[in-house]
């Protein structure tokens, strides 16, 4: 069996959790395995009745009056004892900073570790042979896990689609937990003054490097997405320069993202922006370089001046949409 | 803190296929463990009292992480000696270190978030499990105005967001790269470095049956075939892109 975690605030779904549960429903069906889901919640967590309705053995709600807010020791002792009761073989997880944050100590405690930010698996003799992606991206590794179940196992957002997930219907189960001290106390999440945008929910990305070279000249790039309904984003050196604000950012220090396209300006595709990105359904790379390492990646490339062909993208685009 | 390959140097994967050929390239301190030392060594000014002790896991030539800790302000060294440090597994790596600095009794231990190399990103998390004391993972502002048996940090959460806790001492803190600006050495703390305290563990590292091991390394595969459009021509390029955006991704 395969246990997944359902991450959430206040019964409001991480939908990273819904692409944890693709990834094991494969992983269960190359390895004849069932799944199951466990969700911590201080109360009949709203949420199960949604997630029973994917194609799952059973929904689990741990419950303790402590899990209505996350702590690494209040989840860390959930899962400890959802882990023992159940017994599974593999427990798969979405590579969030809330994971990050708990999954290595309940590994630890088991006497495990996490294999953690996967982004594909195959299924060799009735184990698992998981990739990862190691030196800032420049390679990929393939991993297995010796040792006794359970392998604890975390993928990268967007190495499976959430709405892939197969539907279905779940019994739904609440198992009580017991939850030791909590050494920390949360004061409560907030944002910052700045307004902050999530690129991860965007469908259509038009991001800008170097090659747009001034301030100013971000105006035709935020042209070109307003007419695409797009979000405007950026490699690291237009953000360190201040030519936009760091929660624009896209790649291994910024926010990784899927959208169904994007579309990269004067991005010369250094490896810490293509982790951030390369998940995308369709990219388009514009540069001048034809050498650029983004050329490797993109689906559909322009080699020449984004100045010429971005004012010419916007006028078809406002044709096309008549 | 940790020894990992330059940023910028070229990778070469090693004929095991199984890490990267260390033996010619540029060496530097972790990242975020650099910021780890920065704000250990913050803390300790602003308490106005106290010992930041660094501790670094590889072979010999990982010296040069502990001689450049102690020239920024460290005041003394231990240096868990492997030769085989990248074949360790996480847990492996975490228990050699607890055993290396449980008797030290630190109030605070702060590493980076995770390494540039293997990434694993838990060694901070599983020497807390190990050592019994609370953490908190990708820590991006500790408020040292609050250090009085406990300490009160803020953590990075996704999209924007941001939450601060409260720890009470001993506690365990991984922190996120650009938490501060790391300061430079001085000469006077270069010379003053000479005379630190390094002291030299070999650890015996017994097998891990339940360890994740590497099988091989090798260059990110290249699943695309790109259609470059416009032969070098960008205004007829665009018009052909806006057309395929309309009929093959149908995003328009």
């Amino acid at each position: 069996m395969i246990l997944v975690f359902i991450e959430h605030k206040n019964c409001v779904l991480n939908k990273t959790s819904l692409e944890a549960i693709t990834a094991a429903q494969n992983i269960a069906k190359a390895l004849s395995l069932k799944v199951t889901v466990v969700i911590p919640c201080d109360k009949d967590c709203l949420l199960a009745q949604e997630i029973a309705g994917y194609d799952l053995e059973k929904v689990i709600v741990a419950k303790n009056e402590k899990l209505g807010t996350y702590t690494p020791d209040g989840y860390a002792d959930a899962w400890e004892q959802v882990i023992k009761a159940t017994n599974p073989q593999y427990v798969v997880m979405a590579h969030t900073y809330q994971v990050r944050d708990f999954a290595p100590k309940v590994a630890a405690r088991l006497g495990r570790e996490v294999v953690g930010d996967c982004i594909r698996y195959r299924a060799e003799n009735g184990k698992l042979v998981l990739s990862r992606r190691m030196f800032l991206g420049k390679l990929d590794a393939d991993i297995t896990v010796g040792g006794e179940p359970p392998y604890f196992i975390t993928f990268q957002s967007g190495a499976f689609r959430g709405d892939n997930a197969a539907k279905g219907s779940a019994a739904t189960e609440t198992m009580d937990v017991t939850v030791g001290d909590i050494r920390m106390t949360p004061e409560e999440p907030f944002q910052e003054a700045k307004a902050s945008v999530d690129l991860t929910k965007s469908a259509v990305i038009v991001a800008v490097g170097r090659g747009i070279k001034s301030q100013e000249n971000i105006a035709l790039a935020q042209q070109l997405a307003d007419v695409l309904g797009a979000d405007l984003a950026a490699s690291r050196p237009i953000c360190d320069a201040d030519w936009l604000p760091i929660d624009r950012q896209i790649g291994s220090s910024g926010q990784t993202v899927a959208p169904k396209l994007y579309i990269a300006l004067g991005i010369s595709g250094a490896i810490q922006h293509i982790v951030g990105m390369k998940n995308a359904g369709t990219i388009v790379a514009i540069n001048k370089d034809a050498e650029a390492p983004i050329f490797d990646i993109a689906d559909y490339g322009i080699v020449g001046d984004l100045f010429e062909a971005v004012p010419v993208m916007i006028e078809e685009i406002k044709k096309a949409k008549g | 803190m940790k020894q990992v390959a330059n940023k910028d140097a070229v990778l070469r994967i090693s004929s095991d296929e199984k890490w990267i050929n260390e033996s010619d390239i540029a060496m530097q301190t972790n990242e975020s463990d650099g910021y780890a030392l920065e704000e250990a060594l913050r803390i300790k000014e602003a308490k106005g009292e106290g010992e930041v002790i660094v501790c670094t896991l590889g072979p010999q030539g990982a010296k040069s992480v502990i001689k450049d800790a102690l020239a920024r302000g460290a005041d003394r060294a231990i240096h868990v000696i492997t030769d085989n440090s990248n074949r360790l597994s996480p847990f492996q790596v975490a228990t050699a270190i607890v055993d290396a600095i449980r008797d030290e009794n630190a109030d605070l231990v702060l590493t980076g978030l995770q390494s540039d190399d293997a990434s694993y990103g838990q060694t901070g998390v599983i020497l807390a499990e190990h050592l019994g004391i609370p953490h908190a993972t990708i820590v991006i502002e500790v408020d040292r105005s609050s250090l009085n048996g406990s300490i009160r940090i803020k953590r990075e959460l996704e999209s924007g967001w941001y939450q601060w806790f409260n720890y009470k001492l001993p506690a365990l803190l991984t922190i996120q790269s650009g938490i501060s600006q790391i300061r430079y050495a001085s000469l006077k703390g270069i010379m003053a470095a000479k005379k630190k305290e390094v002291r030299d563990v070999t650890p015996s590292i017994a097998d891990f049956p339940s360890a994740q091991t590497i099988q091989k390394v090798y260059m990110p595969l290249k699943t695309k075939q790109t259609q470059i459009l416009g032969d070098g021509d960008a205004k007829k390029g665009a018009a052909e892109l806006v057309e395929k955006l309309k009929t093959e991704v149908r995003v328009i």
